[in-house]
């Protein structure tokens, strides 16, 4: 065991009072206060996120597109200037090795995000990829803080930020502003002289942005989002809400939904990997092959009551085990129990009922649509 | 939040109040602090023999499952129907509202003081 990492904006953490949790290696905040309150203040007005430990791989070169199409499962050469996309590191075997966030940042610069435990698989896979191809892989996770506001008020915080501006070049952007600012795509800006990467992303089923900002100037930035954020009512959020959230809004966890015994076909995500692309890709050949008629497939349950199902639960059908939980919780929004759960395709059904062992006790639970939470679109 | 000085505590973080026969249990501050926003209680039916450290009932929060054990052998004579209907008050109030069961003892075991539990926990 290695000793723990600290974020860039730690000190600022306790100073708030976080409790913090070991995630990847790093103690980050798991709750502030109350994770309920967080996780609420998300849905209905604005919450900050410390989320330093994901790590940033800075792609260029010449070849930095036509590499990334053959590195990952989606056609990244494809993204315009400005653009981002959820992609898939396969390994050979067709199974994920990780989920990615991708950002086309100049004609010959990307930017990969992966999640922070699987910061160096990633960075070998990608050095590994690259022989033959004109391209750079640089490792900027150490140097690179990132901070979410999410929330339907994420863009009024931005947008009255002290110190944090459009950069220049983002008057040349088909959208030039924040409010303009389509999802899964971002703009430059400038806060006290140093770029800010602004990205209309996020893992929390609301509006909200993702900035990318380096280490020393993070705390700054922190600062300058809550006192904006104040009249808004923002609260600072830890990883505890960040978790339901995601959860409610169906998004998988690397770990969890995803690992390397799971193929994306399985997840629900067959679509993420782009078998139309010209080339070869790593994971293509294993990919084309369909999945076994048996391979469990990740379904969301819903149930009755408060006793959530939680990871590792097993699932049954009558008296034989069909499936596994992979995440659940007592989901805050809606007051039921949500789960993911890989179960036999049989049972894999809308409507489908199924038993999950709560600690020795069978609770029922019915298989439902994702997301389980959508935002109201205004 | 300190310890009050009037309980007993147990090494598995539950509290007793003890007056004559009976003694009303919870869990301490501390334990209700490293769950998180407990959201679902499970508690042993009125009538219940509980035996002293065998797990009688759930605490839930988002995040975990803490479980509750018995601090000592006897009699469940009471449970606390409003922390079953508002599980919040076992963080805002785990020494008071927040109470999770009582029971009728027979013996009390060997517990713990306010300052001893404090030790236990370091804060």
């Amino acid at each position: 065991m290695t000793d723990a990492r600290y974020s860039p904006l730690h000190d600022l953490h306790v100073d708030l009072g976080a409790s913090f949790t070991d995630f990847a290696g790093w103690q980050m905040p798991v709750r502030y206060d109350s994770d309920l309150a967080e996780h609420h203040a998300v849905r209905e007005r604005v919450g900050m996120f410390d989320i330093s430990h994901m790590a940033e791989i800075s792609v260029t070169g010449a070849d930095a597109g036509g590499f990334l199409d053959f590195a990952v499962a989606g056609k990244m050469s494809a993204l315009a200037l400005g653009q981002a996309k959820y992609t898939l590191l396969l390994t050979d075997g067709g199974t994920v090795i990780d989920d990615l966030i991708i950002y086309r940042l100049g004609d010959e610069h990307w930017l990969v995000v992966a999640n922070a435990g699987n910061r160096f698989a990633v960075l070998d896979a990608l050095n590994e990829r690259a022989a033959g191809f004109s391209a750079t892989v640089v490792d900027q996770s150490d140097e690179t803080a990132m901070i979410a506001v999410q929330g339907p008020k994420a863009l009024a915080v931005l947008q009255s930020t002290i110190g944090l501006e459009l950069a220049e070049a983002a008057s040349a952007r088909p959208e030039s502003t924040l409010s303009d600012l389509k999802y899964y795509w971002t703009l430059p800006a400038v806060f006290l002289g140093n770029p800010v990467l602004i990205a209309r992303t996020g893992y929390t089923g609301e509006d909200g942005f993702e900035l990318y900002i380096d280490a020393s100037v993070a705390a700054q930035l922190w600062v300058a989002l809550a006192g904006a954020g104040a009249p808004h009512g923002i609260v600072p959020c830890g990883l505890a809400c960040r978790d339901t959230l995601r959860l409610e809004a169906g998004m998988p966890l690397y770990g969890h939904e995803l690992t390397l015994d799971i193929r994306p076909a399985q997840a629900g995500l067959g679509k993420v990997v782009a078998l139309s692309k010209e080339g070869d890709f790593v994971g293509r050949a294993a990919s084309e092959v369909e999945l076994p008629a048996d391979a469990p497939v990740l379904v969301a349950l819903v149930g009755e009551g408060k006793r959530a199902a939680r990871a590792d639960y097993e699932v049954f059908s009558g008296e034989s085990r069909i499936g596994v939980v992979t995440s659940g919780a007592l989901s805050p929004t809606l007051g039921f129990p949500i789960a993911l759960a890989y179960v036999h395709p049989a049972h894999s059904g809308v409507g489908s009922v199924v038993d999950v062992d709560v600690r020795g006790t069978r609770i029922p639970f019915t298989v439902s649509q994702l997301p389980f939470y959508r935002r109201k679109k205004d | 939040m300190s310890n009050p000085t009037d309980l007993h505590y147990t090494e598995e973080h539950e509290w007793l109040r003890v007056d004559g026969d009976n003694a009303v249990v919870g869990i301490t501050a501390y334990a209700a602090e490293k769950l998180g926003d407990v959201v679902y209680v499970d508690l042993p039916k009125v009538g219940a023999a509980i035996k002293a450290g065998t797990v009688v009932g759930e605490i839930e929060s988002t995040k975990s499952v803490g479980e509750l054990y018995a601090p000592a052998d006897g009699t469940v004579v009471a449970v606390n129907d409003a922390v079953v209907a508002s599980p919040e008050l076992v963080n805002s109030d785990p020494f008071g509202d927040g109470w999770l069961i009582k029971i009728e003892v027979g013996a009390l075991p060997q517990l713990l003081t306010a300052d001893q539990y404090t030790a236990l926990t370091g804060e």
